[in-house]
C-alpha cells in the first residue's frame, strides 16, 4: 500500500508533450491567407479536447460552436447560424466556470467582430472572401515580394552573383537587407513545422559576402520624364533605382550630407559597415541617378517649385526627429537625443564616453542601438532603463541579448522620472519610479503601473533619450500634402496622395518609424505607380534561372546560426560584429529550404512572379 | 547524361529528365492520374510515387528529376499500399457512377481502379456537392471531380482564359471557376479542352443526341446533316478502325446508316467560305485605310468568343464571313429547300463537329438568316456522333462506301485542310492568288508557310504578282494568340491577314473529337487532313462546281447583297 507515489513522466505523456511542441510550431508556421472561420473551427477543436466536461457551456458550448462552425464552411449555414454562433459565444464567455471555456469562447466573439462580413458570406454562398492560397509563406510575408526560395536555391548552387540578381529584381539593396533586415519572411517559414524557421537573412549575408561586385542591369531607353525624389534614405533610393532603370530620369534631394538615410542615420556601423552601405550606394548610383545633398525643401527649394520642375514626385523623407521624455532637468547638459547621437556617428563624429557612466531610456532597437554604442564609445558603465520587462521590449531579441553580453545593464520596470542635474546644469544622475507590470493595455500589450516603492537614483554623466521618432513634414503640409496626426503623411495603399496628383509617399513619412525593408516596400510600390503615372509600362525582371529543387527526406537539422565576434572583442569597436557563414554553414542551411516554390501548392500555380 | 538504375538495371538519361518521362522511355509504366505531360507535373494524386534507394518517403515519379546514381524502385509492397489507400482516398471523393456515365470505358480513373483491384472504399464516400454550371455546352459534374488541376492547368496555359481554378481553403480546397460564377457567366470560350484532357467524367459536353434521335424520328421533318472536315480524320478513333477502312466514304455510309436524309459536307461552305473570305480580304485591300488591320478569320467560335471578351477594340477586324457551319445552315433553309421544294421551316440542320464551342454558335441570335428559324438547328460532336453509331449498332467497318449528296456535299482539297491549323489561311491564299492574277498557283506552293509547332505564332510575307506583299500569321491555341493579340495591341507585330484557332493544332485537336489519355492527335489527324487535300484532285475553293453553281443559280456574286444576308454576320450583334 503506497501513500505517495513520486511522478514518473510517462513515455505516454513525453509524446503528448512532442505533439504540442509539434502543434505549436505548426500554428507559428501557418500559411498566411488561411480561411479565418476555419482557423476559428481549428481552434475550438483544441479548445474543446481541453474540455475538463463538468460544466455545462464548456463541454457542451464548445462543440456546440465548433458544429455551427462546421455548418457555416459546408455551405449548410445562413445568417441565423452566424446569430446562434454569436448569442452561444456571448453565453459561454460570461457562464463558463473556467478559462478553458471562457477563453475559446472569447476567441468566437473577437473573430466576429474582427470578420463578420466572411461569416456572413460563409452563410451566404459558403465561399471564404479573405481566405487566399499562398504558395510561399516568406515570400508571401515580404514587403518586397523578393524570390526567397529562388536565392536560396542559387546561393545552394554556389551561384551567389545570380541570387544578388534575382534579389535586386525586387529590392536593390541586398546588402543593406544581408545585414539588417528584420526577417518578416522567417515568421511562417514552413520548415518551422520540422525543427524551425531557415535562416533567411544570413543565406542573403553569405550570398553578399561571396558574389563580388555585380554590375547593375541596364536602363531603358530614355523616356524624357523627371521624377524627384524627396529623402534618399531605402524607400527613395529604391524607388530611384527602379524608376531609373525604367527610362525616367530621376533626382534625389538629400537634406543630410550622405545618403542612406536611417541606415546611415539610424543604424550603427558594427551592425551596417559604412563601407558595405557606401559600396551598395555607389551600385545603386552607377545607374545614372542625379543625387543632390544637403538639400533642404522648405528652406532651399520650394516644394511647389520640385512640382513644377518634375513630371512625378515621391516624397520618402522618414522619421528623424527626436520625441523629448516630458520630465523635470530634460534640458540639462548630458541629455542627448538617440537620433542626435546616431546621426552624429553617420557622419563620422564619435563622442568619447570614455569613463563616463551612461543611461540610456526605451527599448526599441534605437534603444540597443544606443546602448551597444554607448558601450563602444568607452562608456565604463551603461545601464538602459525600460519601463515594461524585457520580454516586453519591441528590440529584437538577439539585440537586448547581444548588449547584455556586451556588458550593458538592462533595468526594468523603471519609468523616467526626473533628471538631477548639477548647479552648472550637467546631469548627475536619472531618476526612475518603479513599476509593476499590470493589465494588458488596448494594443494587447501589458502596461506598468507604479508601484508603491521609493524612487530610484541612479548617477550618470550622460542620458541617451530613444523612445521614438517623429516626422517633420511641414514643408509639404504648407504646400498641400495632406498630413495626420505626428505629421504622417496621408498616403493610399499605392502610395498615391489623394487630391495632389502626380506626388507619392512612402516609407516612415506614412508609417510611422518602422524597418528598412517596409521602406523598400514602399520605394517599389511607388515606382509602378508613378511609371504607370507617367503612362507607362516598364517590366522589371531578371532572367535568372532557378535551379530545379532536389527531392529529399525532411529529417529535422538544427538552424544554423551565423557566428557573432566574441562579446569582450566587439565591444570595443564598430567593426561588423557577426560574422558570415562559412560555405560548409552556408550550404546545410541552403538545404534546408523546403523549396515551396516547387513543393506544396507551388509547382502548381507558381508562387514565383517572374516580372512586375 | 546521368547515371541511374531502375528496377535494377543501369541505365543513362539526358539531364532534367523526370523519373516517370525516363521509366517511359524504358518500357516501364507508372501509374498515374493527375500528370499531363508539360503541362500538368505536379504531383497531386502521388499514384507515381516510387522508391528512391536512401530516402524515407516515396518521391513521385513525374516531377522528381534524375540525379546521377539516383537507385530508383516502381514497385514495391510499399508503393503498392500508398498507391491503393490514394486511389481509394480520391474514390471516396468521386461519386462513382460509372455505368450512366458518359467516360464509362474512357476513364482513367476507372481504368486505375480496375487496375488496381479495387473492391470496396474503406472511407466515407463523401463527394463534392453540385452547383448548377448553367445552360451552356460545357457540363461540370462536381460530384465526380478528382482535382487533378489539368483543367485549371489546360486552361491557363493552353488556353489562357484562366476559366478554371483551385478555390476554398484547406480540406474544402475545390475546382471552379475562378471567382465561382456559372461556367456561362465567364469568359469561357466553351472550346472544351478541359473536356478532353479531364480524366474522369468531371468535365463533359453537353450531349444533344437525344434531340437529334427525336427529329429523326419526326416524319414531318428532312433531316439534313453537315459534317465539318475535322471529324473524318478522328470519328474511326471510337471503332479502331484502320486507316484504310476509316474512309470518308465509310462515313458518309455510317451517317445515312443513322438515317439522316441528306448527308452533306461542311467542305461544301468551306469552299464558299473562302470565296466570301477571300473577296471581303480583297475588298478590304483595295481601301486599305477604311479598315483597321489584320483582318482575321471568323470560322473558330472559340476565338470569336475569345476576341469579344478579351479584345473586344478587335471585333471590326474580324471578317464578317460566317463560319462554314452557319453558312451550310444558311444555304440548307434557303437555296437547298427551295431547290428541293422544301418548307425551310420543315428542314432540320444537324451539324457534327470537332467542337463544343459549335453548339454556343448556333445558338446565337444573329444565326437565324435564312427562313427566321435557326439556320443550325442542333449541333453534335464528333464523340455524339459515335455514341449514336453505338446506339444503332452501327459497325462502320462493314459498311459500303458511299458519297455525299449532292448538292451541298462537294469540297475541294481546300476546303478539307480547314480542320487543320494553317489550312484557312493556305485556302484563301491559293484562290486570292488565282483571284488577283487570274491564273492558280501551284497548289503546294504556300506549303513552306504551314506553322510548325513550337512557335506561338508563324509569320510570313506572300508575295502575290499585282497586289503585292501580304503579311499573314497563323496561330492556334488561345494561350498563344492571346501572345499575338498583344503583340498586335502594343504594335510589335504587324500583319495583313490572320487566321486563329481556339484549340492547339486546329479543329483536328478540337475539343468535340474523341478523347485518348495521356495523347496529343491534333498533328496525326491533321496530317491526314493534308494528306485528304493532296489526293484530291480539285485543289482550289474557286473550282468547287457546285458552289459556282450556288453563286450563279442564287447568290450571284460573292459579297451580293444576297450572300451579304445569308453568308455574313455582325459580330456586335
Amino acid at each position: 500500500m503506497k501513500r505517495l507515489e513520486l511522478k514518473t513522466p510517462l513515455q505516454l505523456q513525453k509524446t503528448l508533450d512532442q505533439l504540442s511542441d509539434g502543434m505549436q510550431r505548426r500554428l507559428v508556421a501557418s500559411p498566411p491567407g488561411l480561411c479565418p472561420v476555419e482557423t476559428v473551427l481549428n481552434y475550438l477543436t483544441l479548445a474543446r479536447s481541453e474540455s475538463c466536461g463538468k460544466c455545462a457551456p464548456c463541454r457542451i458550448g464548445l462543440a456546440a460552436m465548433a458544429d455551427l462552425l462546421e455548418k457555416l464552411l459546408d455551405g449548410e449555414g445562413n445568417a441565423d447560424t452566424v446569430a446562434l454562433l454569436e448569442e452561444t459565444a456571448a453565453s459561454v464567455a460570461n457562464s463558463a466556470d473556467c478559462a478553458i471555456g471562457i477563453e475559446a469562447a472569447k476567441a468566437v466573439q473577437m473573430s466576429l467582430a474582427a470578420f463578420r462580413d466572411d461569416y456572413l458570406e460563409h452563410a451566404a454562398t459558403a465561399h471564404c472572401l479573405v481566405g487566399k492560397k499562398e504558395a510561399l509563406p516568406c515570400r508571401a510575408l515580404c514587403p518586397a515580394d523578393v524570390d526567397i526560395p529562388g536565392y536560396i536555391a542559387l546561393v545552394r548552387e554556389g551561384r551567389n552573383a545570380d541570387a544578388i540578381r534575382l534579389i535586386r529584381k525586387d529590392n536593390p539593396f541586398p546588402v543593406a537587407c544581408a545585414y539588417i533586415c528584420e526577417h518578416p519572411c522567417e515568421s511562417h517559414c514552413r520548415r518551422t513545422m520540422v525543427d524551425d524557421a531557415v535562416n533567411i537573412r544570413a543565406l542573403k549575408r553569405y550570398a553578399v559576402s561571396q558574389a563580388g561586385e555585380v554590375p547593375q542591369p541596364s536602363c531603358a531607353p530614355s523616356t524624357g520624364k523627371k521624377v524627384a525624389v524627396i529623402g534618399g534614405g531605402p524607400g527613395g533610393l529604391t524607388a530611384a533605382y527602379f524608376l531609373t532603370l525604367m527610362g525616367h530620369k530621376v533626382t534625389v534631394f538629400e537634406k543630410r550630407r550622405q545618403l542612406g538615410g536611417m541606415m546611415r542615420y539610424g543604424i550603427p556601423s558594427y551592425r551596417f559597415p559604412r563601407e558595405v552601405l557606401d559600396g551598395e550606394l555607389k551600385s545603386i548610383l552607377s545607374l545614372g541617378i542625379e543625387i543632390k545633398t544637403g538639400v533642404d525643401i522648405g528652406r532651399d527649394i520650394s516644394f511647389a517649385d520640385i512640382r513644377k520642375d518634375f513630371d512625378a514626385v515621391f516624397l520618402a523623407i522618414g522619421a528623424h526627429t527626436d520625441r523629448k521624455l516630458g520630465i523635470d532637468g530634460e534640458g540639462s547638459e548630458g541629455v542627448i537625443s538617440a537620433v542626435k547621437l546616431l546621426r552624429g556617428i553617420g557622419d563620422g563624429e564619435y563622442p568619447d564616453f570614455t569613463g563616463k557612466r551612461v543611461v540610456v531610456v526605451g527599448g526599441g532597437n534605437v534603444a540597443m542601438d544606443c546602448t551597444r554604442s554607448a558601450v563602444r564609445l568607452g562608456a565604463e558603465k551603461v545601464t538602459c532603463v525600460y519601463r515594461r520587462r524585457i520580454e516586453d521590449m519591441t528590440a529584437q531579441h538577439e539585440e537586448v541579448d547581444g548588449a547584455i553580453a556586451e556588458g550593458a545593464e538592462v533595468m526594468t520596470l523603471a519609468a523616467p522620472l526626473k533628471v538631477e542635474a548639477d548647479e552648472n546644469g550637467k546631469v548627475v544622475a536619472f531618476w526612475a519610479k518603479p513599476q509593476m507590470i499590470g493589465e494588458f493595455d488596448k494594443g494587447g500589450r501589458p502596461a506598468p503601473k507604479d508601484a508603491a516603492e521609493e524612487p530610484i537614483r541612479i548617477p550618470c554623466d550622460i542620458i541617451l533619450v530613444a523612445i521614438g521618432q517623429g516626422i517633420d513634414s511641414k514643408a509639404f503640409e504648407t504646400d498641400g500634402v495632406p498630413c495626420g496626426r505626428g505629421g504622417w503623411i496621408k498616403a493610399a495603399d499605392d502610395t498615391a496622395i489623394k487630391g495632389v496628383d502626380g506626388v507619392f509617399a512612402g516609407g516612415d513619412v506614412v508609417t510611422g518609424p518602422a524597418t528598412v525593408i517596409r521602406a523598400i516596400a514602399a520605394g517599389k510600390v511607388a515606382a509602378a505607380n508613378i511609371d504607370a503615372y507617367l503612362g507607362f509600362h516598364h517590366e522589371i525582371s531578371a532572367d535568372v534561372e532557378i535551379p530545379t529543387p532536389r527531392f529529399a527526406d525532411l529529417r529535422p537539422h538544427g538552424r544554423v546560426n551565423p557566428a557573432e565576434r566574441p562579446a569582450d572583442e566587439r565591444k570595443k569597436d564598430f567593426a561588423c560584429m557577426e560574422c558570415p557563414y562559412t560555405a560548409e554553414a552556408a550550404l546545410e542551411e541552403a538545404s534546408r529550404c523546403l523549396r515551396c516554390d516547387f513543393f506544396g501548392f507551388g509547382n502548381f500555380k507558381g508562387g514565383r512572379k517572374e516580372r512586375w | 547524361m546521368v547515371n541511374f538504375t531502375l528496377n535494377g538495371k543501369a541505365l543513362q538519361t539526358t539531364e532534367g529528365t523526370t523519373i516517370l518521362r525516363a521509366a517511359e522511355e524504358n518500357g516501364v509504366a507508372i501509374p498515374h492520374l493527375c500528370y499531363l505531360k508539360e503541362i500538368n507535373e505536379i504531383g497531386a494524386c502521388r499514384l507515381c510515387v516510387v522508391e528512391i534507394e536512401g530516402m524515407d518517403r516515396l518521391a513521385p515519379a513525374c516531377n522528381t528529376v534524375i540525379t546521377e546514381g539516383m537507385v530508383i524502385r516502381t514497385e514495391s509492397p510499399r508503393i503498392l499500399a500508398a498507391r491503393k489507400v490514394n486511389l481509394q482516398l480520391l474514390l471516396s471523393r468521386h461519386r462513382t457512377a460509372c455505368t450512366s456515365c458518359v467516360r464509362n470505358g474512357n476513364c482513367t480513373l476507372q481504368t486505375l481502379s480496375k487496375q488496381f483491384n479495387i473492391r470496396e472504399i474503406r472511407y466515407d464516400l463523401k463527394p463534392e456537392k453540385n452547383a448548377s454550371s448553367g445552360a451552356c455546352p460545357i457540363v461540370r459534374d462536381a460530384s465526380k471531380c478528382v482535382q487533378c488541376m489539368r483543367c485549371v492547368q489546360v486552361c491557363d496555359k493552353i488556353q489562357g482564359v484562366h476559366v478554371w481554378d483551385a478555390v476554398g481553403s484547406g480540406s474544402r480546397s475545390v475546382v471552379d471557376t475562378a471567382d465561382r460564377r456559372p461556367v456561362a457567366e465567364t469568359n469561357c470560350t466553351y472550346c472544351g479542352q478541359c473536356v478532353t484532357h479531364c480524366p474522369t467524367g468531371a468535365l463533359t459536353a453537353r450531349d444533344d443526341t437525344d434531340k437529334v434521335f427525336a427529329a429523326l424520328a419526326n416524319p414531318e421533318l428532312t433531316t439534313v446533316i453537315q459534317v465539318a472536315p475535322a471529324v473524318r480524320s478522328a470519328w474511326s478513333e471510337e471503332f479502331g478502325l484502320d486507316t484504310d477502312v476509316a474512309t470518308v466514304g465509310r462515313m458518309v455510309a455510317a451517317l445515312k446508316a443513322i438515317g439522316f436524309d441528306y448527308v452533306f459536307d461542311t467542305n461544301f461552305t468551306a469552299d464558299l467560305t473562302i470565296m466570301e473570305e477571300g473577296s471581303e480580304l480583297l475588298a478590304r485591300l483595295k481601301e486599305a485605310d477604311k479598315h483597321s488591320w489584320p483582318m482575321f478569320t471568323s470560322c473558330c467560335p472559340g476565338w470569336v468568343r475569345f476576341l469579344k471578351t478579351q479584345y473586344p477594340a478587335f471585333i471590326p477586324n474580324l471578317s464578317t464571313a460566317k463560319s462554314p457551319q452557319q453558312m451550310f445552315g444558311a444555304v440548307a433553309k434557303s437555296y437547298f429547300a427551295e431547290k428541293k421544294g422544301l418548307d425551310p421551316h420543315k428542314v432540320f440542320v444537324v451539324s457534327i463537329m470537332p467542337c463544343s464551342a459549335k453548339k454556343a454558335e448556333c445558338e446565337l441570335p444573329a444565326m437565324k438568316d435564312a427562313c427566321g428559324d435557326k439556320d443550325v438547328d442542333v449541333v453534335l460532336t464528333t464523340r455524339e456522333f459515335c455514341r449514336m453509331l453505338a446506339q444503332l449498332n452501327i459497325a462502320p467497318a462493314k459498311l459500303e462506301e458511299t458519297a455525299f449528296d449532292s448538292p451541298l456535299g462537294s469540297g475541294t482539297g481546300a476546303a478539307v485542310i480547314f480542320g487543320a491549323t494553317g489550312g484557312v489561311m493556305e485556302a484563301a491564299l491559293r484562290s486570292a492568288y488565282a483571284l488577283v492574277t487570274g491564273k492558280n498557283p501551284d497548289a503546294d506552293a504556300f506549303a513552306p508557310y504551314r506553322p510548325v509547332p513550337g512557335k506561338a505564332w508563324k509569320e510570313s510575307e506572300i508575295q502575290i504578282p499585282g497586289a503585292g506583299p501580304l503579311k499573314i500569321a497563323v496561330a492556334s491555341g488561345l494561350a498563344n494568340t492571346r501572345k499575338l493579340m498583344d503583340a498586335l495591341q502594343n504594335g510589335t507585330a504587324k500583319y495583313d491577314f490572320v487566321e486563329i484557332m481556339a484549340c492547339p493544332g486546329g479543329c483536328a485537336g478540337g475539343g468535340g473529337q474523341p478523347i485518348h489519355e495521356g495523347q496529343e492527335l491534333a498533328a496525326y489527324r491533321g496530317k491526314k487532313l493534308w494528306k485528304l487535300d493532296s489526293d484530291s484532285l480539285v485543289r482550289f475553293s474557286h473550282e468547287n462546281t457546285d458552289v459556282q453553281a450556288l453563286y450563279q443559280e442564287y447568290l450571284e456574286a460573292p459579297l451580293s447583297e444576297k450572300a451579304h444576308h445569308l453568308l455574313h454576320t455582325d459580330h456586335n450583334a
